[in-house]
């Protein structure tokens, strides 16, 4: 019998057509548009073709903003993904404890960016904050508005602070996820933790870690409010990641054309990363779902 | 309805209009034989029609910048090999 089609779905999607078409579609046209102008304000616009892209694709601040960013994405992940499913592991499987630890990691992930900021600032100054001043008594120098060390140090113990919950959360739900009968037939076998960490729950944890590696890399590779809460960008140009930059000269130096332009090519760069941990992931969903014991 | 606040100009509204096009297109070619044509090509994975035309205009995409930071503004040459970028994914992807 063959499958009929109901186009009448289509009314269905047309809101959410619309609402993306609104607040997606017609500002991505208007930063093409404002990529090759130059504005001086007061709706005046000047055509300046490609310079824009050139004069920042040899731009040695970009290189730089770009460079941090990928190595501050590298770091967080090293840390987060492995330090997530640590934590998943430890956590229990049943009794009172499970409650109290899922609510213990969620706490981070309900607290907004800019007061996350504000605590790791306070928490880490060195004339009043626990960290810093602790640090201090210690004889160690922590500065973060003066030693790039010590502002990335802040910025990634943040970020780690705030986001490994979301992996701890996720690697919890897969590991939960794996039916008893895998844990008995290794006991069955003699196999060690190891053992079954490496062939029992790794394998069954791939997808979900998959998910939180695309998520974490993402918001990562977007972060903004928090450096620039905790350091604004310091010390010098030390923290100023790609998103900070942006907003710099957007915002800070009106350079609209440059900033559309820079727009663009930040959202190549992701929707390419995208696009390849999109069909990373569907390939690993097309493999077929053998037992692994 | 004014739209002097998203500052159109001429190659702009081309490209844009092209892109449409280009969707519309995809649309009519769909009703005409539906199904996305899938296939696994020298990617080694399943593409429809659809992920070439995507891969076709995210490559473009790249391959403009590339000519812009190594040759220059002037893109007539990178619309060419976009052009051959565009055959080869949809006979080879």
């Amino acid at each position: 019998m063959e499958r009929q089609v109901n186009q009448k779905g289509w009314l269905m999607v047309l809101p959410a057509i619309l609402v993306v078409a609104l607040n997606a579609v017609i500002p991505l046209m208007t930063v093409v548009n404002y990529s090759v102008q130059d504005s001086f304000g007061n709706n005046q616009f000047f055509w300046a073709g490609m310079s824009w892209f050139v004069e920042l694709l040899h731009s040695e601040r970009f290189h730089a903003a770009l460079g941090r960013q990928f190595i501050f994405s590298a770091i967080i992940l090293l840390i987060e993904i492995p330090l997530g499913i640590i934590i998943a592991l430890a956590m229990p499987r049943k009794g009172w404890g499970v409650p109290v630890c899922l609510v213990l990691m969620a706490l981070p992930l309900l607290i907004p960016w800019n007061v996350v900021g504000t605590i790791w600032q306070i928490f880490g100054r060195m004339d009043i904050g626990l960290l810093g001043h602790t640090l201090a008594s210690l004889g160690i120098n922590y500065n973060y508005t003066q030693e790039p060390i010590a502002a990335w140090l802040t910025v990634i113990i943040m970020d780690v602070w705030h986001w490994t919950s979301l992996v701890v959360l996720l690697c919890y739900a897969g590991l939960s996820s794996i039916p008893d009968v895998y844990y008995q037939a290794a006991r069955i076998d003699g196999a060690s933790r190891w053992a079954i960490f490496r062939y029992i729950q790794l394998p069954k944890l791939k997808r979900v870690l998959l998910i939180a590696v695309l998520l974490r890399f993402m918001d990562s590779f977007m972060i903004y409010t928090e450096p620039f809460v905790v350091t604004g960008g310091g010390p010098g140009n030390s923290t100023t990641f790609l998103s900070i930059d942006l907003v710099k000269m957007a915002i800070g130096q009106f350079d609209l054309g440059p900033a559309a332009a820079m727009s663009l090519i930040y959202f190549l760069i992701i929707l390419l990363l995208c696009w390849i941990f999109y069909t990373v992931m569907s390939l690993e969903d097309d493999e077929p779902q053998g037992g692994v014991l | 309805m004014d739209l002097a606040w998203m500052a159109w100009t001429k190659p702009t509204a081309i490209f844009f209009i092209t892109i449409f096009c280009l969707l519309a297109v995809m649309i009519i070619w769909e009703r005409i034989s539906p199904g996305g044509a899938p296939r696994v090509g020298i990617l080694r994975f399943e593409t429809t029609r659809g992920d070439r035309l995507f891969i076709t205009l995210l490559g473009s995409a790249y391959l403009n910048l590339l000519m812009l930071a190594f040759v220059g503004p002037n893109l007539w040459l990178g619309l060419g090999l976009c052009c051959v970028f565009a055959l080869a994914v949809f006979t080879l992807v």
